[in-house]
């Protein structure tokens, strides 16, 4: 059976690799790479797999869903700056490109090890950046 | 790792089969078969499968759109699927066999190197079709 859990998120980005040009960034990036960031109202949907749990009848209990989304995502990244507040996508954590591709894969780490019970795992990280675009991870390695 | 983008056109179409009676094709196509035709404001949602490149993305937003743009929004937005769409030639202009068409339009050109995963098209709000592609 298949649970999911629905967030949304403000926050601003601006996609482009830090070693390149800003005219070979726009190639790979569009508009996405122009220097003054933008923000999207991003929408977040955690899915679990699992079986009802015999004695709550529950796949997975909501409210502490809600607490582990609010906790890992929400909170850290809401009215945030991706670039500048948001581990690994500032200078000093890495700066990983903050995609919708690699956003998706930051939140999967961060829900996957706080969704752990006998009955249920993490299975899908659906990612809207718009209405237009959504992103879906499973935890596939790359 | 899946990325769908949506994309949105108008178009006409009429549902009907030589291979019935008149009558028979108003039994089975109900209004849609009206001879005058009719039209909806489609929305096709596009997904495609790959890993993640260099620039942390599965596949390049503007080459994506471009695919889509001349392969089929060209071919379909404001047209009328039966007479201006040649994929559809000898098809009931139904939203299944347009999924087909839209998949064979992509194949054409495919450049990205991403897969192209899944066509799905909703006709209206209500009714949506999907189809995996190999």
């Amino acid at each position: 059976m298949l649970l999911t859990r629905k967030a949304e998120f403000s926050a601003s980005h601006v996609c482009a690799n830090p070693a390149l040009s800003l005219e070979e960034n726009r190639v790979l990036y569009g508009v996405n790479a122009n220097p003054g960031g933008h923000g999207h109202n991003f929408v977040l949907e955690v899915t679990i797999e699992g079986d009802p749990d015999p004695v709550t009848g529950m796949v997975f209990d909501l409210r502490e869903l809600k607490e582990i989304i609010n906790h890992e995502v929400v909170d850290p990244m809401d009215h945030r700056s991706l670039n500048c507040e948001v581990a690994p996508f500032t200078a000093a954590t890495g700066n990983v490109v903050p995609t919708t591709e690699n956003l998706a894969i930051e939140i999967w780490k961060r829900l996957q090890p706080r969704i752990q019970s006998p009955h249920a795992r993490l299975h899908n990280i659906r990612l809207f950046e718009t209405a237009d675009l959504y992103v879906d991870y499973r935890g596939e390695a790359f | 790792m899946r990325l769908t983008r949506r994309y949105h056109f108008a178009a006409s179409h009429r549902l009907n089969t030589d291979a019935l009676s008149p009558q028979e094709n108003a039994r089975l196509y109900g209004k849609c078969n009206n001879p005058y035709g009719h039209g909806h404001d489609y929305l096709l949602d596009i997904t495609v499968e790959g890993t993640p490149d260099a620039s942390g993305q599965i596949v390049n937003r503007e080459a994506l759109d471009w695919i889509v743009q001349a392969q089929v929004l060209e071919r379909v937005d404001h047209r009328n699927l039966n007479v201006d769409v040649p994929a559809l030639a000898g098809c009931v202009a139904t939203t299944e066999n347009l999924a087909f068409a839209v998949e064979s339009m992509l194949h054409e050109r495919w450049t990205l190197p991403a897969r192209l995963a899944r066509v799905r098209i909703s006709e209206t709000a209500r009714n949506t079709f999907e189809l995996e592609t190999k």
